[in-house]
């Protein structure tokens, strides 16, 4: 307990560190220091960020609560559109087609009326409020009946799995009213402040810091808590637990839900930093990603998740600019090395970690 | 806690089932059994495989439904109840294979048995409570296994685990704690703590063991019960059943 303790503290302050001199470095720091940090490295690193945020959800539900989710990257999408048809509607009149109302693509699809889904989003507080219930809602009808008919194991990942497929197939349509395949994109500005701008991607940088500090504060307070050992108790007797008198369905929606809310918070701060949102972040492939970002830094720990995202997708970026072929079979070879070698993980390396959950 | 009949309060008995008959598909498993069980009691239940044993505890925690008679506890008609209300009731059962919580902690496997309000909010900022804390160290004490109190669940050896399912039966403080073969596969000194635990429990609990360790049983019983083909053999101490032809022929002689 006090060896987690002590990881926790210590990835807080690394966190909070890097909040405050990734910025100074690309801000107060000149372009010709070797110090300098550019604003296209702040942006990678808020990416990483936001995958931390999104593999903490799945470490929650995965490693906690034995629930292998393989549609966490729905969740995520979500939130990363809810996030999009705010920002497509704040570009207005500046569209391609000068449109004072409607996005480009529903002009070019000589549209005429804002879909009644689309109301609203103009409002930021109505758009955060979709960005997390949109997630939640999907994640508490599908684990309502998921877990109220004890689908467990590989049946329920494989549900979740065509659960984000069907999103993909949705979403791809035009008709949907979410852009197509194109998704959106040519986003201006987020609450008034331009997106091209250094300083707009340095406070995305920061806000995105301190999401994931605060999910992974959330994420320990449950996981210490009564509620935490009785969701480990599910993963590792789910009958004894219901035995016990614990409604084990009932925890599980909570875990669930929580955790798709994160994902959908980590999608909506990933959207403005990279500047587009489209269908193919709903790829299956996409959520069997994070299973491997949290196997390789140590399902059921939190840090390990967050740590675990920001490195392989730290190597990802490299083996994609440098070897693009190679990176699907490096990303396989490192899952398989990981269940041979490392069955917990890079934090099964940290000295002490015997006693890890 | 849980007791609707305090012990003090009413002696004689608290457990009585009449002509109770269970058939699987024509095989009567139970044939008319009727059983008392007076309070504060440890009962040794022996007898042949087949001889109805664990159809009674199933009868008796509602997990098997008779086809006749009537099985009480107190005052409660326990056929009326469904297997958690039975457990809320005060009846605790304890499997043969014990299933603890291997990835947490002595002590936390006991905290989750804690009566209580078991929602996930409540668990979510649950504090343990002084009486609470007091009652799970007794328990440790009662179980002997207050030095692994922080020790993972899994690391126990096997009679330890049995140990430990009996203080999470504890926790719930049943008046009736019925146990399924509790020194199976136990060394000769945990078969040994084991008698001495179940021993403690008397009086306090009513405890039934059912049992096929005759040493074991020789070890702890006050009172013992012989069935036979769904009815009860004999009854009676120890040495008056073991001297009993008719218990010999069907079971000790073999």
């Amino acid at each position: 307990m006090t060896r987690s303790d002590q990881t926790g503290t210590a990835f807080v302050s690394t966190l909070a560190i890097a909040a405050v001199l990734v910025p100074i470095l690309n801000q107060l720091v000149p372009v010709s220091s070797p110090l300098h940090v550019s604003t296209y490295v702040l942006t990678l690193i808020g990416k990483y960020l936001c995958y931390a945020i999104l593999a903490l959800a799945v470490d929650l539900v995965w490693g906690y609560c034995g629930i292998l989710s393989l549609g966490h990257a729905a969740f995520f999408a979500l939130g990363g559109y809810a996030m999009g048809m705010y920002l497509m509607r704040q570009i207005g009149p500046r569209g391609v087609y000068g449109d004072p109302l409607l996005p480009d693509f529903m002009v070019f699809l000589n549209w005429h009326q804002l879909p009644w889904f689309w109301h609203g989003f103009n409002h930021f507080p109505f758009a955060l409020l979709m960005m997390v219930l949109v997630p939640a809602l999907l994640a508490l009808v599908f684990g309502w009946l998921a877990f109220r008919s004890r689908v467990t194991g590989v049946y329920l990942s494989i549900m979740t799995q065509a659960l984000s497929y069907a999103l993909l197939l949705a979403f791809f349509r035009n008709d949907m009213g979410f852009g197509g395949n194109n998704g959106f994109t040519d986003f201006k500005e987020l609450l008034g402040f331009d997106l091209h701008r250094d300083s707009t991607r340095v406070v995305l940088f920061v806000a995105t810091a301190i999401a994931l500090g605060a999910s992974y504060m959330a994420c320990r307070a449950i996981v210490k808590s009564r509620a935490g050992r009785v969701i480990r108790a599910i993963r590792d007797a789910e009958s004894r637990t219901r035995f016990l008198g614990y409604k084990v369905e009932s925890y599980k929606l909570w875990i669930f839900v929580f955790s798709a809310v994160l994902a959908g918070i980590a999608g909506a701060l990933y959207v403005p930093q990279v500047g587009i949102i489209n269908p193919s972040e709903f790829e299956p492939i996409n959520s069997i990603e994070i299973v491997i970002w949290v196997a390789v830094g140590g399902r059921g720990t939190l840090v390990g998740a967050a740590v675990g995202a920001v490195l392989v997708n730290y190597a990802k970026t490299y083996f994609t600019g440098a070897l693009p072929e190679v990176w699907l079979y490096a990303l396989g070879a490192l899952f398989v090395l990981t269940t041979l070698f490392l069955p917990r993980g890079l934090m099964g390396l940290l000295p002490g970690s015997g006693d890890a959950q | 806690m849980t007791g609707t009949l305090p012990p003090e309060l009413i002696p004689g008995p608290i457990l009585e089932l009449r002509d109770l008959t269970v058939s699987f598909d024509g095989f009567k498993a139970l044939n008319a059994l009727s059983l008392t069980i007076d309070r504060g009691e440890l009962r040794c239940i022996i007898g042949p495989n087949g001889a109805g044993k664990t159809t009674m505890m199933d009868v008796v925690t509602g997990k098997t439904r008779p086809d006749q008679g009537s099985a009480f506890f107190g005052e409660i008609n326990l056929l009326d109840l469904s297997e958690p209300e039975i457990a809320q009731a005060g009846i605790g059962r304890k499997f043969q294979k014990p299933t603890v919580f291997e990835r947490l902690t002595v002590f936390e496997n006991l905290e989750l048995s804690l009566w209580g309000d078991k929602r996930f909010l409540a668990a979510l900022f649950a504090r343990l409570t002084r009486a609470q804390g007091e009652h799970i160290a007794d328990v440790l004490d009662v179980i002997g296994l207050g030095a692994q109190r922080g020790s993972m669940a899994g690391a126990l050896s096997h009679g330890q685990k049995q140990w430990l399912e009996i203080g999470m039966l504890l926790m719930q403080e049943p008046d009736v704690l019925l146990v399924d073969e509790p020194v199976a596969g136990m060394t000769p000194q945990e078969t040994e703590r084991t008698a001495e635990l179940l021993v403690s429990l008397m009086a306090e609990h009513t405890v039934i063991v059912v049992e096929h360790d005759m040493d074991f049983v020789r070890s702890i019983a006050r009172r013992v019960t012989v069935l036979h083909e769904g009815r009860v053999l004999a009854e009676g101490d120890m040495d008056a059943v073991q001297s009993d032809p008719r218990v010999i022929e069907v079971y000790l002689g073999e």
